[in-house]
């Protein structure tokens, strides 16, 4: 019983969180619903028994994706009433593609649709004892997977430096610190010990 | 008789309700938690004055020494204050996220310690993914710190804001590059399972000790200490995100700001200095009689000692190393941890395959 107050409780904050961040005035204020709405599906999956995704979840998307959006959000100068004003007019798209999504959740859901026979085997097989859903992951990713595991992270390592690549820009003239330069002077490299005679001053 | 049969015994003797085993269970967990917070409360005023205390003594100061003796009731005497000064909200602010800021930061620091195993088998939650929970909540932490400083709208707090978040999600990089490499030599990431991995030495003594130096820096970094406190940079940035922040809201980010400290050491102290077990290792475990003691003093005073010692060292950094420039701090976190810890990863999982065969 418990269990089921928990996923309703969590589930009405997930929806009404989900709604906010389209209706709320303010995007800074969205962001904030967002994450709340990542933090209770993640919940969700904890209740799934799923706490491996869980965890994940809340480690990737609001620790690093969410802390971005509001970085940009916090820094945009938009005027977002403006914005806004011409809302109204998508009102119809955004009701027909949102219920088109949650018409295809219901087949899936309804009927139990699955795409493979694979999946279909790997649902209906039983949880072995003393195995968590982390052990699981990792035997199936590193296992089963590994090339599709392996090239999925080539994909991320791709983007990471394309991303780079794009805002990288050499400015020329700046003059930059180099820790390394800084720690081997020496007083023999750096220094001139002039002995200057009376009278005559520094010629050099 | 554990306080489940109590309450049990209690509810059937003196209101004559039978209670259900769930509800008792959960009364005296709710007990557990409100018992362990409030000891974390009180060792964290002590703690507190522990930290003046240090950094007045390398000063040559003698610190504070008025209120109570030696100063003992100080951290007391401020949390009175800062409760009955009057909080003032900015014209301009953000009321609701204003006053959430502190809120979140001081629960979010409570909430990690639901799965921190203080000895053998005491702890609230032993989840399987004990280090990922602590990951995932102190990766929350930096909204407190956001939300405040863009609510405050004022622009010294935005700016430290932005900082720290910077800084924050930089070191979580290098940290989360170390907790894997102690997940290698534990194969676990249960936090239980992890000291019981160091029955047999410390991973503090193995080649996990660059990893150990790694995480006690990022660890500072990541909880604005100094040398890395850029966003309260007391000389550019006044109190940084705090600035707009006074009385209880205020009071609410420094607790949450010590906890997350000590959080951190009750951590660095379970990941690679044994956490509650004794430290027999050579040549200690050859001297008669003292194997037998150390094993005699409950695990949860171990980890205090441990807890206590890192910090002292935390306390000693802010009172020796001078601050470091922002660009200082990027170039460590992204330049030297992140290729080192991410070395230290592969040269860990080679070392796990040869020399260890468990799993």
């Amino acid at each position: 019983m418990l269990t089921a107050i928990a996923f309703y409780v969590f589930s009405a904050i997930l929806i009404a969180a989900a709604f906010m961040v389209v209706a709320a005035r303010n995007p800074v204020h969205s962001v904030l619903f967002l994450i709340m709405a990542f933090f209770n599906a993640a919940a969700l999956f904890v209740l799934l028994g799923a706490e491996f995704l869980a965890m994940i979840l809340v480690v990737v998307y609001v620790g690093a994706v969410a802390v971005l959006f509001l970085f940009v959000v916090m820094m945009l100068d938009v005027d977002f009433a403006k914005l806004k004003s011409g809302a109204q007019q998508y009102v119809l798209a955004g009701l027909a593609v949102g219920g088109l999504l949650a018409l295809e959740l219901i087949f899936v859901v309804a009927y139990h649709w699955n795409i493979t026979p694979h999946a279909l085997q790997a649902a209906a097989a039983a949880t072995p004892v003393g195995v968590s859903n982390t052990v699981a992951l990792g035997r199936i990713l590193y296992t089963d997977y590994v090339y599709y595991f392996e090239v999925a992270g080539l994909v991320l390592l791709v983007a990471m430096i394309g991303a780079i690549v794009l805002t990288l820009r050499a400015r020329p003239g700046v003059r930059r610190q180099s820790v390394w330069r800084q720690v081997s002077r020496t007083p023999e490299n750096s220094m001139d010990l002039v002995d200057v005679k009376p009278g005559q001053g520094d010629k050099a | 008789m554990g306080l489940i049969d109590f309450y049990t015994w209690a509810f059937q003797n003196w209101l004559g309700i039978a209670l259900p085993w769930g509800w008792a269970w959960t009364l005296s967990q709710v007990t557990l938690i409100v018992v362990f917070a409030v000891v974390l409360l009180v060792m964290l005023a002590f703690i507190l004055l522990f930290d003046r205390k240090v950094w007045a003594a390398v000063q040559m100061r003698r610190g504070p020494n008025v209120v109570g003796a030696f100063g003992l009731l100080q951290s007391f005497a401020d949390f009175f204050k800062f409760m009955f000064k009057e909080p003032i909200i900015p014209a301009g602010a953000n009321k609701g996220i204003f006053l959430l800021a502190p809120l979140l930061s001081f629960t979010l620091a409570f909430a990690a310690w639901a799965v921190v195993p203080l000895a053998n088998g005491w702890v609230f939650a032993d989840i399987n993914v004990g280090v990922l929970y602590i990951f995932a909540i102190s990766s929350l932490g930096v909204y407190g710190v956001i939300m405040g400083g863009w609510a405050s709208n004022s622009k010294y707090p935005f700016l430290a804001a932005l900082r720290s978040a910077a800084q924050m999600v930089s070191y979580e990089v290098s940290i989360g590059f170390v907790i894997i490499t102690v997940l290698l030599f534990a194969g676990s990431l249960n936090l239980s399972a992890i000291v019981h991995a160091q029955e047999h030495g410390w991973f503090a003594f193995s080649i996990l000790f660059p990893m150990f130096v790694i995480f006690f820096v990022s660890s500072l970094a990541e909880t604005q200490r100094p040398p890395f406190d850029l966003l309260e940079a007391e000389s550019e940035l006044v109190a940084g995100f705090m600035v707009e922040y006074s009385s209880t809201p205020y009071l609410l980010f420094m607790i949450g700001e010590y906890v997350n400290i000590v959080l951190l050491c009750a951590l660095m102290s379970i990941m690679f200095l044994g956490g509650w077990l004794p430290p027999l290792f050579w040549p200690l475990n050859y001297i008669p009689g003292l194997s037998w003691f150390m094993n005699a003093v409950p695990g949860v005073l171990w980890l205090l000692g441990k807890v206590i010692f890192l910090f002292f060292m935390i306390a000693m950094v802010k009172a020796m190393v001078p601050r470091y420039r922002y660009d200082q701090l990027m170039r460590l976190g992204w330049k030297v941890f992140l290729p080192t810890s991410l070395f230290w990863v592969v040269l860990t999982a080679g070392w796990v395959l040869v020399f260890h065969h468990h799993a």
